[in-house]
């Protein structure tokens, strides 16, 4: 009974730390490529997951919906880069932040202005919905799996573009020095416009999956971007390999810690107080996560020496 | 020069004093965007139907959006009383944001009527004369749930709601009337949308039965999930968890659900008949027990405005605590704390034609009060 819990937290964990990749992997290859803190990701993915709840609520189709999101959001992205983010890479990170402050409310309102304040649903297809029996007699919802494969499609995928294509290459090297690549005949701009809309559709796209599971509503960005920010921190700023160590960390601590700390304290307190006090502590979890590592590894788990 | 203007502004300024003093201003702080926005949206619809068909001049309502934020509105709280002046003071949802601006608001002489939350430390030890609550105790409708799953022979259920203070008011009060044991007792963040390791801990429980709290999109995440991981043990809800909002989003899901609630559309008196047909010609939906807390909120005020001026603090207040309006619930009456004693019903979720909506099938608590009453030092 116990071990088949324990295994359907850690897929719970795993689906979560994927969900968190997505996002994580374009926050980080912007702030590691163009040294810019896009405060704006958030807004992104809430863009991929309203162009998902409109495309479904018009066609039915879910397929168009995931594809709309990703179009939409790599789209805002790269008009948000080419119009705000493009005068922003001299600044120092102040005006960065400020400037991306400011495009969240933008994003904000203007969704509000839209679609209004109350949340819209995107429905789990037919086909995607309801359980699967897993080897080991668990229960899991597929659409949940389906996340965690669609995640780890996609890391295997980005890691294949970092690693073996030509703009791949021209990714790191902008990464390790942008002033050469610049002088090399690479067209910087153009590059980061690129990078910037493959960030934003890889939020866009964990809006749209998430948003079939949950609700889609304006604000629910920022959370999730709080959580990426840390994965990056907790990865090392700049790595892909250190967003996926990152966002599965955070994903498991969070769900294995929301789980068994309560029962944990059970053990020696009331269950209605360890309910509370267990709750409490678990959502402080990721957090002293982050600071223990940052104490042993004060650049994160795959950081340079940035 | 100078002392003339000001003697001319001295014996303005009772002219202005008693031009403003006719008009009774209202301030509403709610929540209207967000996973909590259709609770805010129905209070404040319901509550302006209500002053709208009263049609009376010198009635002046400040809406403001809360954001489900406790700072946000203690600042919005803060500005409508010190430099908006108002007079009465409602519309939070929320009972941790009515624990931030409700203590602050009563202290400084201005009347708070609860249209939603009702925190047991206000019932209670806190409780104050200025703060009625016109919805309910946080814990009743959680007491009448409990009670009703004794009848319907649940002898093992596990029971979640959000870490804050009406959740745990709402277990409390489950706890309080259900006779049963717990499979599970459990605690998620306020405004939590993924609910994939409670229901997890559910499948493996062994429990017979889930009792949860969860008002808004909250439980519109967890029933699209639940419904979708394949557990399929009966749930139980307070009406929060099952509302008209909730009820269109997750569709066939919720169909036969019990739940317990204080009011329904088809209580049968005149005012609620009246009030569910004026505020579906308006809206253009069905009305929620939010939006009928809306409304009573705002003809108690009336009722209350009729017999006296809200700067006669006493007979003001003496005119609240008598509460002549018609209630859309019928028999509505204060206790000596200001919270409603009240009938709560136990209803089911069924289809009428398109829409979703609940019938009342029994009365489970008649003419109940709260527990914090006795400890309200008034």
């Amino acid at each position: 009974m116990t071990y088949i819990l324990v295994l359907e937290q850690i897929l719970n964990g795993l689906q979560l730390g994927m969900m968190l990749f997505l996002m994580a992997a374009g926050l980080t290859l912007v702030f590691g490529v163009m040294g810019l803190i896009n405060l704006a990701h958030g807004s992104l993915y809430m863009v991929g997951a309203f162009a998902a709840a409109a495309v479904a609520g018009w066609t039915g189709s879910f397929l168009l919906a995931l594809i709309a999101s990703l179009a939409a959001a790599a789209a805002a992205g790269a008009l948000m880069e080419l119009v705000v983010i493009r005068r922003l890479y001299r600044r120092d990170h102040l005006d960065q932040v400020l400037a991306t402050f400011a495009l969240i409310l933008i994003f904000s309102e203007g969704t509000r202005w839209l679609f209004g304040s109350f949340p819209l649903f995107l429905d789990v297809p037919s086909y995607l919905s309801g359980p699967v029996s897993l080897p080991g007699g668990i229960q899991y919802p597929l659409y949940r799996l389906t996340i965690i494969l669609i995640g780890l499609a996609i890391a295997a995928g980005l890691f294949l573009l970092i690693a073996r294509t030509r703009i791949g290459i021209q990714i790191r090297a902008g990464e390790a020095d942008r002033e050469m690549i610049a002088a090399l005949g690479v067209d910087i701009s153009k590059l980061y416009t690129l990078v910037f809309a493959l960030g934003a559709a890889l939020a866009g796209l964990a809006g749209a999956l998430v948003g079939a599971i949950q609700s889609v509503q304006v604000g629910m960005g920022e959370p999730v971007l709080i959580l990426a920010f840390v994965v990056i921190v907790i990865g090392g700023i700049g790595s892909i390999k250190g967003a996926l160590a990152g966002a599965l960390l955070v994903g498991m601590t969070d769900t294995l810690g929301g789980v068994f700390l309560p029962q944990l304290f059970a053990v020696f307190m009331d269950p209605a107080s360890a309910a509370s006090a267990g709750a409490s502590l678990a959502s402080m979890l990721i957090y002293i996560l982050m600071a223990a590592i940052l104490l042993v590894r004060p650049s994160g788990l795959y950081g340079g020496s940035a | 020069m100078k002392t003339i203007r000001m003697l001319a502004m001295a014996a303005a300024i009772p002219a202005l004093a008693v031009a403003a003093q006719a008009d009774t201003k209202i301030g509403m702080i709610t929540t209207l965007s967000g996973g909590g926005a259709g609770l805010g949206v129905d209070v404040r619809d319901g509550f302006m139907l209500a002053i709208e068909q009263d049609g009376r001049e010198g009635v002046e309502v400040v809406i403001e959006d809360d954001q489900r934020k406790p700072d946000v509105a203690v600042q919005i709280a803060d500005r409508m009383i010190q430099s908006e002046k108002v007079d009465i003071l409602t519309g939070i949802i929320w009972s941790n944001l009515a624990m931030a601006v409700v203590p602050a608001a009563t202290a400084q002489n201005v009347f708070y009527l609860s249209p939603n939350a009702g925190p047991s430390a206000l019932a209670g030890k806190r409780c104050h004369q200025n703060y009625f609550n016109v919805a309910w105790q946080n814990d009743n409708l959680h007491e009448a749930a409990g009670a009703y799953a004794n009848e319907a022979g649940l002898k093992n259920s596990f029971i979640l709601a959000p870490n804050y203070p009406a959740g745990q008011d709402a277990l409390t009060g489950y706890k309080r009337m259900y006779g049963g044991e717990l499979a599970g007792e459990i605690y998620t963040k306020l405004g939590q949308t993924d609910y994939a390791a409670e229901i997890a801990q559910i499948r493996a429980s062994g429990a017979d039965s889930v009792y949860f709290f969860l008002p808004g999109g909250m439980g519109i995440s967890f029933l699209k999930q639940y419904a979708g991981s394949g557990v399929d043990l009966p749930v139980v809800g307070p009406a929060f968890s099952f509302d008209q909002g909730i009820l269109q989003a997750v569709g066939d899901a919720a169909l036969g659900v019990k739940n317990t609630s204080q009011w329904n559309k088809d209580i049968d008196n005149e005012a609620n008949a009246e009030f569910v047909a004026s505020f579906q010609e308006k809206y253009g939906r069905l009305p929620s027990l939010y939006a009928s807390q809306g409304f009573d909120t705002a003809n108690l005020i009336l009722s209350a405005l009729d017999k006296a001026e809200v700067s006669d603090q006493d007979s003001f207040r003496a005119a609240l605590k008598a509460a002549e309006f018609a209630s859309v619930r019928g028999d509505f009456k204060f206790g000596d704390n200001h919270h409603p004693i009240q009938n709560i019903y136990v209803r089911e979720v069924i289809k009428e034609g398109d829409v979703f909506t609940n019938k009342i099938i029994a009365t489970g608590l008649s003419d109940h009060a709260d527990a914090y009453a006795a400890e309200c030092k008034m």
